[in-house]
């Protein structure tokens, strides 16, 4: 029963993805071309890595808004590493954005768990604290393409296998966060930390640690995250992202993720990344008035949303199969 | 010896008076920036510099306070009045704060003018502004035509749409575009003064319009970000972006031809209009009033409005020929 409906739910956003492609290749056949796909989904890799992380979030009934922020400082940050020292190795570059990431998701999580603020104050708090670091740190200045070395910025462009590093990185973070929340105890922990926090008590998991978990790896791949993004860019100041946080929300919540938490799937986050990633991408040559860009963008959430809503009130919460079946 | 002595030191004081009555008939013009150690305004000092030895007899102070408040600025402009300087030329870090301080120092029959950032009317004689909306429109669309000597398909990336000063610019380079034959305007559209935006409304404009010839992005946000899509769409001698940027920031799209040129107001211009004008009216040469015509050395000369304000010349163009020497600048 549980298994079908989210195939079903995660089927009619898929259906709605290929009714928008079709809609979209009646007025720019270029549009559904396997290169420009291609291009596409990189365009979305990021909004995707985000998202995985938010999902995580979300799931433990926390949200995290302070992602674009942390991206935009972890960011600014590797892009003066690299004007100090071009020649520092990507692989350095991004264990560092990673770290630095994971840090400021730590922060966040501490507070949630430890300090007991909700998240949503926290998140937004920091979220304002980390662009005013940048400020403080690049006085407001700029970090350029030609002050970034060519590794720097190459390495998230460069093709392997018919696809960009960036790509593939989303694909393998795609990967990793399947198996962590379908196969190992923690990813489980997250969905019964946020299914039920009292139930989640009483079966040993510390629900405050998991919520903390959870943002330390929302963190880790905002990091991650901003490192690809100063350098596919190539620009790296106070405003980068701006607002980008409300899109990861949007992503996951279109991708079925339960805002009141303990429901939410990697595949569903994917389709819903894509969805959002295609409408950005169509909207620009399907010549509609960009006055009503926005309008549309908005409407497409909602309705999705609003899909989601009712595929969500059928199928309740249950979070146990052999429960399901002894009742 | 101590006769010898004596005349010596004699001799010596008399030097210094004879030095110092020369100083004393120097114009001293005051070039007071928002804050000193800013590349921009380093540079307008040069050119402040530039205009002083070409009219010889001038003595620029370039002086400033060390962040960019206005409170330091007023302790400038007092230790210059107490200087007794004869002009002072501000870039200044509030529009209203600093109109009392310059009243004071206009009573005591100190030239002021302000530039680049304006101060209110009565605190100034007039007002220089690097540039004006219809030379900016005007300039936008030359940046593109100069380089399609065949005409062609251009589209305009601009930043949101309901930005103002982009918005008055792209009208003004549409009342233009009949000066420009056979170069088209084919889309408007706005990349929100947001990287990824600007980048993704860059690379639909090259889908839908496979002629594009050029993308004028008036935004230094949007120029960064067209020229690096344009770029990764190995479009580079394809579709040239130009519009308005800083020399720091489009360094990189020069060097890689994604830009052929692109504009912004020179700061050596700015400091050498300033300095001239400064110098014409402490000289009694001009008059700060409207409609006046005042000469500016080699920028020509400038023309009041009625709010005594006026537009120093068209906005200067970078290319690979002087990029180099301005990217460390701004």
């Amino acid at each position: 029963m549980l298994k079908r409906l989210v195939k079903s739910r995660e089927m009619i956003l898929l259906s709605a993805i290929l009714v928008l492609l079709v809609l979209i290749s009646t007025r720019f056949p270029g549009f559904v071309a396997p290169a420009n796909m291609a291009n596409v989904f990189n365009d979305t890799a990021p909004l995707i890595i985000l998202a995985l992380g938010q999902m995580v979030v979300i799931v433990t009934r926390c949200i995290d808004l302070s992602v674009a922020a942390n991206l935009a400082l972890t960011g600014m940050v590797v892009a003066m590493i690299n004007t100090m020292a071009p020649g520092l190795p990507i692989p350095i570059i991004m264990a560092i954005a990673l770290t630095l990431g994971a840090m400021m998701g730590a922060i966040n999580g501490l507070l949630v768990w430890k300090v007991g603020i909700p998240p949503i104050v926290v998140t937004l708090g920091t979220m304002t604290i980390f662009r005013g670091i940048i400020f403080l740190l690049s006085d407001g200045a700029w970090i350029n393409a030609h002050e970034m070395s060519a590794s720097f910025t190459g390495f998230p462009r460069a093709v392997v296998l018919g696809l960009p590093m960036l790509s593939w990185i989303a694909i393998l973070m795609l990967g990793v966060f399947f198996v962590l929340v379908t196969r190992t105890p923690l990813g489980r922990s997250f969905f019964a930390v946020g299914g039920n926090p009292h139930a989640a008590v009483y079966t040993g998991i510390n629900v405050g640690r998991t919520q903390f978990t959870a943002f330390v790896l929302s963190g880790a791949l905002a990091g991650l995250t901003g490192y690809l993004w100063v350098a596919r860019y190539a620009v790296a100041y106070v405003d980068i992202a701006g607002g980008f946080e409300l899109e990861v929300v949007a992503a996951c919540v279109i991708g079925g993720v339960s805002i009141a938490g303990g429901i939410g799937s990697v595949g569903g986050v994917l389709l819903g990344a894509l969805f959002l990633g295609i409408v950005k991408n169509a909207l620009p040559v399907v010549h509609i008035s960009p006055f009503w860009q926005l309008a549309i963008s908005g409407s497409a959430i909602i309705i999705a949303v609003a899909f989601n809503a009712r595929a969500n009130r059928t199928q309740g919460r249950v979070i146990l199969k052999s429960a399901e079946h002894a009742t | 010896m101590s006769v010898l002595k004596a005349m010596l030191s004699t001799v010596a004081v008399a030097a210094t008076f004879v030095a110092g009555t020369a100083q004393a008939d120097d114009v001293r013009i005051a070039l007071v920036v928002k804050a000193l150690g800013i590349g921009f305004f380093e540079a307008a000092a040069k050119g402040a510099e530039e205009a002083a030895a070409e009219l010889g007899g001038v003595e620029i102070i370039y002086t400033g306070p060390t962040d960019t408040t206005a409170e330091g600025q007023i302790e400038v402009i007092n230790s210059l009045i107490a200087q007794q300087v004869d002009a002072i030329a501000i870039s200044a870090n509030d529009t209203d704060a600093l109109v009392p301080t310059l009243k004071k120092a206009m009573q005591r029959g100190i030239t002021v003018i302000s530039w680049d950032s304006g101060v209110a009317p009565e605190g100034r004689e007039l007002h220089l502004n690097p540039s004006s909306n219809p030379l900016i429109g005007n300039m936008i669309i030359k940046l593109a035509a100069d380089h399609l000597p065949d005409g062609g398909d251009v589209a305009v990336l601009s930043a949101t749409t309901t930005s103002t000063n982009q918005n008055i610019w792209i009208d003004e380079m549409k009342k233009v575009m009949g000066n420009y034959p056979g170069v088209n305007l084919v889309a408007t559209v706005y990349g929100d003064d947001l990287a990824d935006k600007s980048y993704r409304e860059t690379t639909g404009l090259i889908q839908t319009y496979p002629d594009l010839k050029a993308i004028i992005a008036p935004t230094s946000v949007g120029i960064v970000a067209a020229a690096q899509a344009v770029a990764d769409a190995g479009k580079i001698g394809e579709v040239n972006v130009t519009g308005l940027g800083l020399p720091s920031e489009m360094a990189g799209a020069i060097e890689s031809g994604a830009s052929q040129s692109f504009a912004i107001w020179n700061p050596i211009d700015l400091g050498y209009s300033a300095t001239m004008l400064a110098y014409n009216l402490a000289t009694d040469k001009a008059e700060a009033a409207a409609g006046a015509e005042i000469p500016m050395g080699r920028m020509g000369s400038l023309t009041l409005d009625e709010n005594t304000e006026g537009a120093m010349a068209d906005p200067f163009v970078y290319d690979s020929s002087n990029i180099d020497d301005f990217k460390s600048i701004f």
